[in-house]
């Protein structure tokens, strides 16, 4: 998926997963598109919540080779 | 949508205690919260500039998972508290938990308000001097003014 930002949360334990991708948002444009590589398998469930929270729509998570990658368009 | 509040009391400076007052505050600022945070009793060692002090003691904690079975008696000789906070240490940073500092630090960018019991400060003789900067005093009227108000409201 076409993407305008990247950020790579790999290694990373809760909350910075959540945290760091607030900030990877913050200097972004609404409807531009971050994509995140997390591998904590919580992040999975606490990036939906944070989608739902913020209204930083989660357009599509996939998980590859135990890694986990979500796409959030800015609200 | 109102901008959604929470109010934490920590209460707690050891290591383990430490760490759910900074977590769950800057998360919630990164979903958008107001969040502010009370320090009081030994909580206050969270705000001091260096956490080095801040440690876990493996005695009088039965759940502390150890590599090998210790026996009470162990666990008092000096040196073990040392030993397990590097320990504990060593292992968050493999598992890429955070330090303190940088939650701290998160917290502190994303506007979460820290506030220091000036009783307890008197109390314990802190000197503000060794508290970081950006903080706040008060006592349990100016928590409860903001606590009367939000959604969520802890005592860590």
């Amino acid at each position: 998926m076409n993407h305008d930002k990247e950020f790579d949360a790999s290694g990373l334990a809760c909350p910075l997963p959540i945290v760091k991708t607030k900030k990877a948002l913050s200097d972004m444009a609404p409807g531009q598109v971050l994509r995140v590589v997390a591998t904590d398998p919580g992040s999975v469930a606490d990036m939906a919540a944070f989608a739902e929270q913020t209204g930083n729509q989660l357009l599509e998570q996939s998980t590859q080779d135990k890694k986990f990658v979500f796409f959030l368009k800015k609200a | 949508m109102a901008t959604k509040k929470m109010a934490i009391i920590a209460t707690k400076g050891t290591l383990d205690m430490a760490y759910p007052p900074l977590i769950l505050a800057s998360t919630a600022a990164a979903l958008g919260w107001d969040v502010q945070i009370f320090f009081t009793f030994y909580g206050l060692q969270l705000l001091r500039k260096n956490l080095d002090g801040i440690r876990i003691s493996p005695l009088a904690n039965p759940a502390m998972p150890m590599p090998v079975p210790m026996p009470v008696i162990v666990s008092v000789l000096p040196g073990m508290e040392a030993m397990a906070t590097m320990m504990m240490k060593d292992k968050m940073k493999k598992k890429g938990v955070a330090s303190l500092e940088e939650l701290r630090s998160l917290c502190l960018e994303a506007d979460v308000k820290f506030i220091a019991c000036q009783m307890t400060v008197d109390l314990f003789e802190f000197q503000t001097s060794e508290f970081i900067d950006g903080i706040e005093y008060g006592g349990a009227a100016t928590f409860m003014k903001f606590a009367g108000e939000t959604d969520v409201c802890l005592f860590i």
